[in-house]
């Protein structure tokens, strides 16, 4: 039986456990790491996951002259530069007091809905889909997405032109694969070409017909295991969202939303702009990730959830038809079950990529991508907010410019942080479904990871170099002294000291 | 047309010396124009099996931690680790997903691992991996102006003897 006496965050008395390290995560962005500690009996008492890195961001962007910032922050991470070039651009339009073009506003949503295309192909297909469609504690030598591509290789060639075809949308929109530097403060520098528009409207119908076949597919496996879809690492969770101005899905732009796990409405269509005055941020000694909560709840009960789940099931309406019937889908899918369903996140993610790939396909036959008005400015400020609903959940960018142009404040909320409790209670309840009394294996340790990755962490910084990222598993006796352990390779491979 | 040769950087610029990818091709660049597409990007994913195709030689160069200064210069080949499993693949794993991906073997296809020492962000490249990158570029420029894998080969042999 799990200790109930607390709620794993902190056991009672750790000196008298051991603890097992997964670290780092795989199939995760970055670096993390879960510790468990384990009585003799093999009862789980406290579990973490740990952000081990600290990146310093805000801090190397201090005393950069503010237009660098769209073009600095995508160093951030190799995984989503587009978003924080993105989150940065809509700050920096605060600060020089711009109000878009349509050209513009228009160029820069083909960017994000590329990336959000690209983003959850990767993560769906390749990071997910060989948990979901061989089993979590499957052999592992086969639960990859070379084992995908040998077993199902119609769906892995799919998964590959998907997220092929997201990155030229970026390509083409940015200027260049990576630094893009397509969105600056205030516009864009470039609009989208009747030739490269033709380039990528010859296969925009190709990627929604296989967008609404991940849909189909995301909804099948979760029919085919609908007790475990069900249940796993559930947990109840406020949410928080941005939407547009009539309550639809809008990843881009909009208001904040946020809602009770009961889904009464907290505070809804709130400016972003002065998003401090509703989310505060908590600091724990055991961790470099904060813990952002809802003010009006305070850091013990406001802790909330972003995400595809929380934008999909707190929407109003999506505002593209095929997307639209896959959320009412969703929605009614036995009795509602999916849409609170840890699991369920995958099968809202197609949804918002069958969304992305509708708006590229409207946004590629509006006029407005080939137009010249670019960049507008207005009255300076000093202080930027940029929200934008990155791939992973909300993404806040804060800059304070002084009257050098040189920014002298930073603050980042990025969607992973958002999520930083969730996941915390989410691994809780697989420790206490599937670990809590039984012998560790890799199978169920995978377990844990599959919860985590159902958010897609984002813990990176981008950097990474041959030779690093290996995974340690460590087992520690009641003393503390080492008992077993576990080693994986630069190149994935598992070897023990024997 | 596409260009027979592929040059691809891996790297972050902003992390010390994980900057020196993208700075051997920005030299590259700078320098004189060479007869091979390059392309840089943060790290490799499963769609970059579509930048070699109809390739004759592909050349990935990246910062090492692990090998010795200044640089090592080997052939792959397509190998099943479990890189797959991450946001970030080997080179070696990229060429294997190529194969099933559209059934025929990779093109003939090179790593470059140049040694660095410090990651940290906002960190400059440092004194040692700058001296490697040196060494490295003219490597690189060499092999630019063979556009054959067999004379790769023999430089290949020719950098591991001058290493011995």
């Amino acid at each position: 039986m799990t200790d109930t006496s607390n709620n794993m965050e902190t056991a009672a008395h750790p000196e008298n456990l051991r603890r097992v390290a997964i670290d780092p995560l795989s199939r995760v962005e970055g670096h993390g790491k879960v510790t468990l500690l384990m009585d003799e009996n093999d009862r789980v008492h406290q579990v973490r996951l740990h952000i081990v890195e600290f990146r310093g961001f805000e801090k190397f962007i201090q005393g950069r002259p503010y237009w660098e910032a769209p073009v600095m922050v995508q160093r951030l991470c190799g995984i989503c530069p587009v978003s924080h070039h993105l989150a940065a651009s809509k700050a920096m339009d605060m600060i020089v007091g711009a109000t878009l073009t349509p050209t513009a506003e228009k160029v820069r949503r083909l960017m994000h809905y590329g990336q959000i295309l690209q983003s959850h192909a990767l993560h769906f297909f390749h990071l997910c889909s060989p948990d979901l469609l061989f089993g979590f504690d499957s052999d592992m030598a086969k639960r990859n997405i070379v084992g995908v591509a040998a077993a199902y290789p119609e769906i892995a060639r799919q998964g590959v032109l998907l997220r092929k075809f997201g990155q030229e949308v970026i390509r083409v929109t940015a200027g260049k694969r990576i630094h893009g530097t397509g969105s600056i403060p205030g516009g864009v520098n470039k609009n989208v070409g009747i030739e490269e528009r033709d380039y990528l409207l010859k296969d925009i119908d190709q990627t929604v017909a296989w967008s609404r076949d991940a849909v189909a597919i995301a909804r099948q496996l979760f029919e085919q295991n609908l007790d475990l879809y069900n249940n796993f690492a559930s947990f109840a969770a406020h949410t928080l969202n941005m939407v547009r101005g009539d309550g639809a899905l809008d990843l881009y732009h909009g208001g904040l939303r946020a809602r009770d796990r009961d889904g009464n409405t907290l505070f809804d269509h709130y400016d972003y702009a002065h998003y401090w005055d509703v989310i505060l941020e908590e600091v724990k000694p055991w961790t470099y990730m904060k813990f952002p909560f809802l003010r009006s709840l305070g850091p013990e009960q406001g802790w909330y959830r972003v995400g595809p789940l929380s934008r999909v099931t707190q929407c109003d309406f999506i505002p593209t038809p095929l997307a639209n019937q896959a959320r009412m889908a969703f929605l009614a899918f036995n009795g509602g079950s999916a849409a609170s369903a840890t699991l369920g996140v995958h099968w809202a993610r197609m949804i918002e990529m069958l969304h992305a790939a509708e708006q590229i396909q409207v946004l590629l036959h509006d006029p407005d991508l080939q137009g010249t008005d670019l960049v507008s400015t207005g009255e300076r400020q000093e202080r930027g907010v940029g929200v934008i609903e990155a791939p992973r959940g909300t993404l806040i960018h804060h800059y304070k410019v002084d009257e050098h142009d040189q920014i002298v404040r930073c603050n980042l909320i990025v969607s992973t942080t958002h999520n930083n409790q969730a996941m915390n209670e989410a691994i809780r309840s697989v420790a206490r479904q599937f670990i809590d009394g039984r012998k560790l294996t890799e199978g169920l340790l995978n377990h844990i990871e599959v919860a985590i990755r159902a958010f897609d962490p984002c813990l990176s910084c981008a950097t990474h170099a041959l030779g690093k990222m290996p995974l340690e598993v460590e087992l520690l006796d009641a003393e503390g002294g080492r008992a077993d352990m576990l080693t994986r390779t630069s190149h994935g491979m598992f070897c023990s000291p024997g | 047309m596409v260009a027979p040769i592929l040059i691809f950087a891996v790297g972050n610029e902003s992390r010390g010396d994980d900057a020196l990818a993208p700075l051997l091709l920005r030299q590259l660049e700078s320098d004189s124009p060479v007869q091979a597409e390059l392309v840089e990007e943060y790290q490799l994913q499963i769609e970059h099996v579509t930048d070699l195709l109809e390739r004759s030689t592909v050349l990935f160069v990246d910062a090492d931690v692990s090998c010795d200064a200044p640089f090592r210069f080997s052939e792959i080949t397509a190998q099943h680790d479990n890189s797959y499993t991450s946001h970030a693949m080997t080179p070696a794993a990229l060429l294997y997903a190529y194969r099933q991906v559209y059934g025929i073997d990779a093109p003939d296809s090179f790593l470059l691992r140049i040694r660095g020492y410090d990651f940290e962000l906002g960190d400059r490249l440092s004194l040692k991996a700058t001296a490697n990158l040196e060494a490295a570029k003219k490597l690189v420029a060499g092999l630019c102006a063979a556009a054959s894998p067999s004379v790769w080969r023999e430089k290949l042999q020719a950098s591991l003897t001058a290493i011995d």
